[in-house]
């Protein structure tokens, strides 16, 4: 029955494989509310506040890639210079809950709850993030699409630290957006990410909070792809939006839940992914490319 | 210092720049729990115990977050600062006199929390926009006020500080 803080990386999978059983606490916003209500017996914890490794984040030109230590706040995320590499990853972190919750909170956090309203997890799932997981006997990477199996539910291992996600950087047009009850600390209703990929010429839609993990609306993708060129700066009319916005809600398996309707989910992500794809037409026209 | 050094029997926390020795918390104790129950600082509120209400919003290495969802285990090594540490001279500082002076206090138990967060604003934020005074306080919920005179205590403190008072 101990509280380990845990230095480094090495140290929080030494700890962890001598206690099997102990939770990870980073920002604790999760996990703390669940003690605090007593949902949860903790026996041993593993704190990762002092573990800097997993607060560090760094661009990668030549991948094009941008490695997030899992212990990155929201507050850091949402913040120049990283909004300006992922401006839909900070759209989703200025969402979550207050800018208390957000100078604790993290990503690592929200993979760990693995909620399907986590508000990180639509982006990482229309970014096509990878997941690096470590123990410590191995390492592993994992997609994004295989890490989330359920209402939370990962692949994670309990002998697993999450360490970091790496997300592409992507020129095109990136965007967020929340449906929920009020503007600050909600837990959203319905979700959407839209990410176009200007120069492979795709679009890539995932919702949170209308199925048990985040999901991509593929069908909705390919039939984007198949009716409208998508490299470079491409414009979509109006009919074209809502079509593929009643699409994407085709996709989703809402639930009637405390917090809203399936019927209304579903009209929420049709509205969601229509007015992303009405914001995403011809996204930097007006400005002049200079990469 | 090793990994295995904060069983919960016995953890050091500096708070408000003195050491404090907390012994025979179980595990999982909050820093607010800590703070009030057993080190004597009750400045610091608690009213959800789940991040809702701000009332227990503490500075953690400069940055405001909610004492509830701390681990007070986890807190050795930081710098916490609560409401009894933000003045230096025993008076009230001035978010508190702007606070009183607009009349932002009604039954004061969101106030320490407000006063935490608002001095984190103005210490980071010389010259906040309203937008900005909004979202600095949207995580603290006061059920009084109406937030209008807590809003002018804010604009208050900001233009005295401008000012150079
Ligand atoms: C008032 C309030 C409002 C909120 N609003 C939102 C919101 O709007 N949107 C949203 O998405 N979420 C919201 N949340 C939930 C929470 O803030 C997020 O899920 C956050 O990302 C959790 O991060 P954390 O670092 O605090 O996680 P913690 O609570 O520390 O951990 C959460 C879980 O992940 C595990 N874990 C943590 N780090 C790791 C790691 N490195 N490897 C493996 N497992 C790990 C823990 O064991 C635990 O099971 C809110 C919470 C509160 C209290
Ligand atoms: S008691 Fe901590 S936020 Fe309400
Ligand atoms: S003054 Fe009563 S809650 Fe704010």
């Amino acid at each position: 029955m101990t509280v380990i803080n845990a230095r480094s990386v090495d140290e929080a999978l030494t700890a962890l494989r001598d206690h099997p059983r102990a939770r990870l606490l980073q920002g604790g916003t999760d996990l703390m509310v669940e003690v605090n209500l007593q949902r949860t017996s903790v026996q041993d914890v593993i704190a990762l506040r002092q573990v800097s490794e997993l607060r560090r984040w760094h661009v990668d030109e030549q991948s094009r890639a941008v490695r997030i230590g899992a212990g990155v706040p929201y507050a850091e995320l949402e913040r120049n210079p990283l909004a300006l590499h992922l401006p839909a990853l900070a759209q989703a972190a200025r969402t979550v809950g207050s800018p208390q919750i957000r100078a604790a909170g993290s990503l690592g956090g929200n993979l760990g709850t693995c909620s399907p309203a986590g508000d990180g997890l639509p982006v990482l799932s229309a970014m096509d993030a990878v997941v690096h997981l470590r123990s410590a006997t191995d390492s592993r990477d994992v997609s994004i699409h295989d890490f989330m199996l359920g209402v939370k539910r990962s692949a994670r291992r309990p002998d697993e630290l999450i360490v970091a996600v790496t997300l592409p950087l992507l020129d095109g047009f990136q965007g967020y957006a929340k449906v929920g009850t009020r503007n600050a600390m909600v837990i959203s209703v319905a979700s959407a990410c839209l990410i176009h990929d200007a120069s492979e010429g795709s679009i890539r839609l995932a919702y949170g909070a209308v199925a048990p993990t985040v999901v991509r609306a593929r069908n909705a993708e390919r039939w984007l792809a198949a009716n409208a060129p998508l490299r470079g700066r491409p414009v979509f009319d109006r009919a074209l939006a809502s079509e593929f916005g009643r699409r994407a809600a085709e996709e989703c398996a809402p639930i009637d839940d405390h917090r809203s309707t399936a019927r209304y989910r579903r009209h929420a992500v049709a509205v969601l992914a229509e007015r992303l794809l009405l914001q995403a037409s011809g996204y930097g026209a007006s400005r002049e490319h200079t990469t | 210092m090793s990994g295995e050094n904060a069983g919960n029997e016995f953890f050091r926390l500096t708070v408000n720049g003195i050491d404090h020795d907390v012994r025979d918390a179980w595990v999982g104790e909050s820093l607010l729990y800590v703070l009030r129950e057993r080190l004597g600082l009750p400045g610091t509120k608690g009213a959800c115990e789940q991040g809702e209400c701000g009332s227990c919003t503490v500075l953690m290495d400069g940055e405001a977050v909610c004492a509830c969802l701390v681990m007070a285990a986890s807190a050795v090594d930081s710098e916490i600062v609560t409401v009894e540490g933000l003045s230096t001279d025993g008076e009230p500082t001035d978010v508190q006199n702007t606070f009183v002076a607009a009349g932002g206090v009604q039954c004061g138990f969101c106030t320490p929390g407000l006063i935490v967060a608002v001095h984190h604003l103005l210490d980071r934020t010389p010259n906040p926009t309203d937008l900005e005074i909004r979202e600095a306080i949207s995580g603290n919920i006061c059920r009084c006020t109406g937030y209008g005179r807590i809003f002018e205590a804010v604009r208050l403190a900001r233009d005295a500080r401008l000012a150079g008072g």
